[in-house]
């Protein structure tokens, strides 16, 4: 995978709460095989409306998206970090994601990170004022600036450290891999298998 | 790290959450998190065709067929079982049906005996027991909970991490315990109870955490009625809700085509008795609810946590103290096309769909077969009957259900996700509003432009009668 370390580039305000994976992209459009090639199906909803914001001018362009709290609840399709990804998004600033998408966004180099409501409701205000204003999400030194301003956000240190080495999470299981066959040879013989089919 | 769920003397009490997560535990400590193992990996079409590509670029292939199952269910049509109509979902089924034939997995497909909901489909094989970790790239994963699991969704990488491994890396994650005290009136379901519980703590309040959800009202539910409450854990965020296994839960297992038999039926007996939170072990938040001032539950908004009493009404958004919500409920309202202080009672819907994960099982059919029995679908509305499975559908019309849904003007159809997802054919117009079993009522969840209430199957069936959202009692 990628590394991820800063990011720095213009931003675009989403003003909602809630939105959910059904929104970043709808059922509709999971039906492909490919990880790839979603940018047309994100927010697919209201991109036909011409006062959405990723519609208008000033924001063409912008890699780093500003939502509301509980961004990314609900389903949980990878589709939705695949669709932000390819739409041209290498970062999300928002109080609070759901769980999965979440976890999903950092398997795939998405940086999101959570700011305060204040701070987040600061940054839709200064980039509606100046859509050019230049946003950076250092995750090396845990911050989002942008102006003036500056504020520190939480990250998990496995996963920031995973992220800044591009790591593959499969290949650093398998270095365990002798625990987890000293672990099936104790497990309890009456667990049930899928396989063989009975009878 | 104790494997075994009993209490251990001298040791620290553990919450049934901790007890299944230790016992799953291959390595801890250090700065990576918890590596897991997983006892149960099910699989459906949608989202695995690219963890299986990744398997194969890498050269890997599934550690544990045995531990993994694959179903057709949410793309496929309802109305017939063999013609998928759209060539991107039956190339998505076909991928699936491919990737599972070279890897060596199991998959039941459409037209088999045993296809259906993924989360439907694990707990009727008898696959779906106490103490175990199950997973699926689905969030309704938490519907296996009911037995006393922890069951979660998890994206693709996570699904190609589970293929290659049989494990995951997980953060442990922190508890909780919805307490619900007294006995559910009757009249009022699993369901009512859970849209309560998502109406309260709001679509974020169990982050991070593992539910449990106990208590007498709790006790008293079905394994059914457990399933649709595990089955929304997510629609409040939580990470997974389980309830601790008792008599019903291994009554339900017995029997099953993949229930532990003779000695190994002892032995699971054994270790399941002592999956139960010890006397004194601490949770790190406690909610607790008074069953017996619940009545029937229905949304009005577009997340699952714009909630309120059937006999109550579409709220004012100026009334909400929070920002955020209050501009969620604002445009929550005109996406619903709702105006504040209507009587939920008044809203007139087009369709009611009675399905899904939720309450597409056998005791849901039953219930609203109970309450339409006798009765017509009002003029004008559609209402489409989906059982969770084939195995549903087939004990149902042995019941005769399917008799009472037809004879009532409802339309009868095949086992799959349908409804509650506009990602096969059968969708909301725009502009159509539905009462629906479903677990979610997110903008265009049912379809583009469609406007959705989540109800019980009671409400739907009485609902399918008046034309607008009602209880049995309303009848």
């Amino acid at each position: 995978m990628e590394q991820v370390t800063t990011h720095t580039g213009t931003a675009a305000p989403l003003r909602r709460s809630n939105v959910d994976t059904d929104q970043i992209v709808p059922a509709v459009y999971l039906k492909r095989v490919t990880k790839t090639g979603f940018e047309d199906t994100l927010f697919a909803e209201w991109r036909d409306d011409p006062d959405f914001v990723l519609n208008q001018d000033a924001y063409r362009g912008a890699s780093i998206l500003i939502a509301g709290t509980e961004f990314g609840t609900g389903s949980s399709r990878e589709h939705a970090v695949w669709a932000l990804k390819d739409f041209g998004f290498k970062a999300v600033i928002a109080p609070r994601y759901g769980d999965i998408f979440r976890g999903n966004s950092l398997k795939n180099g998405l940086l999101t990170v959570e700011l305060p409501y204040e701070a987040v409701e600061w940054l839709w205000d200064a980039v509606e004022a100046d859509p050019g204003l230049s946003v950076t999400v250092d995750l090396a030194g845990k911050e989002v600036r942008a102006g003036d301003r500056s504020w520190a956000f939480e990250f998990d240190d496995f996963a920031r450290w995973r992220l800044m080495e591009g790591l593959d999470d499969v290949a650093l299981t398998l270095r365990d891999e002798d625990r987890i066959a000293a672990f099936e040879s104790e497990r309890e013989a009456w667990r049930p298998k899928t396989l063989p089919i009975p009878a | 790290m104790s494997r075994t769920p009993h209490a251990v003397e001298g040791a620290h009490p553990r919450t049934l959450a901790e007890k299944v997560w230790d016992a799953h535990v291959v390595r801890t400590g250090g700065e990576q998190p918890d590596l897991l193992y997983i006892d149960l990996h099910l699989l459906h079409e949608v989202t695995s065709p690219q963890a299986f590509d990744g398997l194969r670029q890498a050269g890997r292939k599934v550690r544990r067929t045995d531990l993994t199952i694959a179903t057709e269910d949410h793309n496929t049509p309802t109305d017939n079982l063999f013609t998928i109509a759209d060539p991107t979902s039956l190339k998505q089924i076909e991928t699936l049906r491919g990737n599972c034939e070279e890897f060596g997995v199991r998959i039941h497909s459409l037209g088999d005996a045993e296809q259906g909901v993924v989360h439907v489909v694990g707990p009727q094989l008898g696959l779906t027991q106490p103490g175990m970790t199950v997973v699926c790239g689905d969030s309704h994963t938490s519907t296996h909970g009911a037995f006393g699991s922890i069951a979660f969704g998890i994206g693709t990488s996570e699904v190609e991490h589970v293929l290659a491994t049989q494990t995951l890396q997980q953060d442990r994650p922190k508890t909780m315990a919805v307490t619900v005290n007294g006995s559910l009136p009757a009249g009022v379901s699993a369901k009512d109870l859970i849209l309560k519980i998502i109406s309260i703590t709001g679509t974020g309040g169990g982050k991070g955490h593992i539910v449990e959800y106990r208590g007498r009202a709790i006790e008293e539910l079905s394994m059914e009625g457990r399933m649709t409450v595990c089955n929304m854990s997510i629609e409040w965020g939580a990470k997974a809700g389980m309830i601790a296994p008792d008599e019903k839960t291994a009554a339900y297992v017995k029997g099953r085509d993949h229930a532990p038999q003779g000695e190994d039926w002892d032995a699971a007996v054994e270790y399941w008795n002592g999956l139960r939170t010890d006397e004194g072990a601490e949770f790190d938040r406690e909610i607790v609810i008074d069953a017996a001032e619940l009545s029937p539950f229905v949304t009005w908004g577009t997340n699952p946590g714009q909630g309120v009493e059937l006999s109550g009404a579409v709220p004012d958004p100026e009334r909400f103290e929070d920002p955020a919500e209050r501009t969620a409920a604002e445009s929550a309202l005109e996406y619903m096309d709702l105006e504040p202080g209507t009587p939920m009672r008044e809203v007139g819907v087009d369709v009611v769909f009675l399905g899904s994960c939720t309450n597409g099982r056998i005791e849901d059919l039953r219930t609203a077969a109970e309450v339409i029995k006798g009765r017509k679908v009002a003029d004008g509305i559609d209402m489409m009957v989906v059982p969770g499975s084939a195995k549903v559908r087939e004990q149902a019309m042995a019941e005769g259900l399917d008799k009472v849904f037809v004879d009532a003007g409802a339309d009868w159809r095949f086992a799959g996700c349908s409804m509650c997802l506009g990602m096969n054919p059968d969708q909301l117009t725009p502009g159509q509003r539905a009462a629906s079993t479903s677990n979610r009522n997110f903008e265009g969840r049912q379809g583009k432009g469609g406007r959705t209430h989540l109800v019980s199957p009671a409400v739907a069936a009485a609902t399918a009668v008046t034309g607008r959202l009602a209880g049995p009692a309303d009848l």
